[in-house]
């Protein structure tokens, strides 16, 4: 007989195997929805997640696609680790966009190495300043952090609406919403010809270093992750919780902000209404896959980013519908979160005899 | 009669042509990229029709759904260029500069892109349709029906194309009761049936008794179905969705448009072109006129749509003046299309002001 038993601790080991777990539970699943929607249930997931990177350009663009959703995820593992819900990354991407285009703008028609540090320096403050917003509502007038970051996503299409349609569109454009085209100067280098895998992969490499320093090494850190334990733990201890919860929306926002610079002048080379296919929301999920940690966020990123590029090789191939690869996501986070059932509880077997 | 059938003589020899020779060509596959889910009604359906027109004429076709307008868009197309499509549609004015870009790296592939004006690379053709005539019908419908003299407009983003549709419509009203006003209400969306729906209750509060979108769902004709007062169908005939509400509907069909390119493709004789078709050409249809219409104005209806298909009227004549009674356009003279391709000011008679 097998018995449900709580455990002492959550097991450490459990901590890291259940995303392998969730993913592997994913693949069943979808295996099976692909042969109830009439599909061969292994060929469709080779379609899915061998054929879009089974060559070099393929694999470029797995990387491409995961950049940002890395970068956001790190900075969201900020805001997550202390007991902040920043769930609106893709507002603070958003806003870092419209500022980054905005400089962009400026020096259209420029050419200077100095104009891309300046874009890019202004899509991180932009995310700052945008993320700042739920921050210090949060930490002033005891605002549900949750709730105004959310809001302020649509705050922030809004306001890119206004602009690609309006005041910044293209004077030659024929009042299309979309701007100009930015000039090559401030566009991000890319690594290899023909391939779209630009510079901001190292932005994103970059953040993962950082985080995992400031994580393991750094008081700061230990603060976080006391914080995360318990607020009340924390505040025991003397933390300046107020100034901890504006920290860590600061930087959540300058790693979206900067993955909002990485779409626009790196493969888009504009300002229009879609900037990003919702990175700032798929990202929650990469942060928890990735189980807050800077290396797991890497894996998670690209597992997640796999499930973009299988969804349109198998629409074209296979002729399955491209939105499976948003219930693969959904799936993915399903299973996570119910296999950390694992975390608390362990299955015991009992025997006949003790 | 005669102009008739000597037409379709012609158009007959022409189809028994292009038959012989698509059978001796190589089989042509064609890719379609849409911006939202196929569904059962609106702007991506109606492509979708258009795609199986083309799979109905013999060729093979595969389509993408759902493809975002940001970075996706190109990497989506190269994979199509790739896997041995010869044409690529891309259906929605956010795949321009990624359509172009891919179009220079595969100069056999071509590529047709819906409502837009580059056409980089001698492979990029564009196409659109004149659906402003389909709202020069629905305005002369509008301002017969109307009882208070309000006619609500949702509308979704301040562009020409959207801006030229409200024109057409108040234009075409007006000659039928000067006495109209047409009320915009700014969705800023193509498709968000709560927000549309909103937008509806918010001019039937101020007195419309027929409305008009220019926003992809169902949620405003079924709102005029609950009010009771009628509205008409976008994109795709809306009859079924609100019986009562729906007088006609203004419908995309690009499936003629679709098999030529196609076949052309198959012929060699693909050209770059830009091609702007309204009801003349049959890519812009009027939907069945509901039996509520009075049979004076259905034969109205009729005749103007005959005489749009001919070129008889134009709906942009003159004299057309703009909100504050500047000409826009002379007596006897008709807009051209760069001055329709670009408007962006209101006629007389639209209440409030373009959204800036």
């Amino acid at each position: 007989m097998i018995k449900i038993v709580k455990r002492d601790q959550p097991s450490k080991a459990i901590f890291f195997f259940t995303p392998v777990l969730a993913i592997f539970l994913t693949l069943i699943a979808g295996g099976i929805i692909f042969y109830i929607l009439g599909f061969k249930p292994f060929e469709a997931l080779k379609f899915f997640f061998i054929v879009p990177i089974a060559d070099k350009y393929g694999f470029s663009e797995l990387l491409l696609k995961a950049t940002p959703l890395c970068l956001i995820a790190i900075g969201l593992s900020f805001c997550f680790k202390s007991n902040n819900w920043n769930i609106g990354a893709e507002g603070q991407l958003t806003f870092g966009a419209i500022v980054s285009g905005g400089v962009a703008l400026l020096f259209y028609d420029q050419e200077g190495f100095y104009i891309l540090p300046i874009v890019i320096l202004a899509g991180a403050i932009g995310g700052m300043i945008y993320a700042s917003i739920p921050a210090i509502l949060k930490t002033y007038f005891n605002t549900n952090e949750i709730l105004v970051s959310l809001m302020l996503v649509y705050v922030s299409k809004l306001i890119l609406d206004y602009l690609v349609v309006g005041p910044w569109s293209n004077p030659e454009g024929f009042n299309f919403p979309e701007t100009r085209q930015f000039s090559d100067s401030a566009r991000l280098p890319l690594l290899f010809e023909g391939l779209r895998i630009h510079a901001g992969i190292f932005l994103a490499l970059a953040a993962v270093v950082i985080s995992w320093f400031v994580f393991y090494k750094t008081y700061l850190g230990f603060q976080m992750k006391v914080s995360g334990f318990s607020l009340k733990t924390a505040k025991y201890a003397g933390y300046k919780g107020k100034k901890m919860i504006i920290l860590v929306f600061l930087i959540s926002g300058a790693c979206a902000g900067l993955a909002g610079v990485g779409e626009i002048t790196g493969p888009i080379g504009q300002l229009h209404r879609e900037v990003s296919p919702d990175y700032g929301f798929t990202a929650i999920i990469v942060a928890f896959l990735g189980r807050l940690h800077p290396v797991g966020i890497i894996f998670a990123s690209l597992v997640v980013a796999i499930t973009y590029l299988g969804a349109e090789t198998a629409q074209i191939f296979m002729q399955i519908p491209k939105y499976t690869g948003q219930v693969f996501q959904g799936m993915i986070l399903f299973f996570l979160l119910a296999s950390d059932y694992l975390l608390f509880f362990k299955f015991k077997l009992i025997g006949s005899k003790k | 009669m005669h102009k008739f059938l000597i037409r379709s003589f012609v158009s007959s020899l022409v189809l028994l042509f292009t038959l012989t020779v698509a059978a001796v060509a190589k089989d042509v596959k064609a890719a379609f990229v849409y911006i939202g889910p196929t569904g059962d009604h609106g702007w991506t359906y109606q492509h979708d029709v258009g795609r199986k027109a083309v799979e109905a004429a013999g060729f093979k076709t595969t389509y993408v759904e759902g493809v975002p307008e940001s970075a996706d868009a190109e990497r989506v197309l190269r994979q199509l260029a790739n896997s041995g499509h010869d044409i690529i549609f891309t259906t929605s004015f956010g795949y321009m500069n990624p359509t172009n870009k891919v179009a220079k790296e595969f100069p056999n592939v071509k590529f047709e892109h819906a409502t837009g004006y580059k056409r980089e690379h001698p492979n990029v053709a564009t196409y659109a349709a004149r659906f402003y005539e389909g709202r020069t019908i629905l305005g002369t419908i509008a301002g017969t029906m109307t009882k208070s003299n309000v006619i609500g407009y949702v509308a979704s983003f301040p562009i020409p194309e959207v801006i030229r549709g409200i024109n057409s419509f108040t234009l075409a009203a007006q000659k039928v009761n000067p006495n109209i006003k047409t009320k915009i209400v700014w969705a800023f969306t193509w498709y968000d049936p709560g927000k549309e729906a909103e937008a509806a209750k918010a001019l039937i509060d101020q007195g419309a008794d027929v409305i008009a979108q220019h926003t992809d769902s169902t949620a405003i004709v079924q709102m005029a179905e609950k009010a009771g007062v009628y509205a008409f169908g976008q994109a795709s005939d809306m009859d079924k969705f609100a019986p009562k509400a729906v007088l006609t509907s203004v419908e995309n069909n690009w499936g003629p448009y679709y098999v030529d390119r196609v076949k052309a493709v198959a012929n060699g004789t693909w050209n770059q072109k830009d091609t702007w078709h309204g009801i003349g050409d049959g890519m812009v249809v009027i939907s069945g006129l509901d039996s509520q219409m009075p049979s004076d104005l259905q034969a109205k209806v009729k005749k103007l749509q005959a005489d749009l298909a001919s070129g008889k009227v134009h709906s942009f004549t003159g004299p057309i003046y703009d909100q504050k009674g500047n000409l826009m356009v002379a007596e006897g003279k008709t807009a051209d299309d760069g001055m329709l391709a670009g408007m962006m000011t209101y006629v007389k008679g639209v209440e409030g002001d373009i959204p800036k």
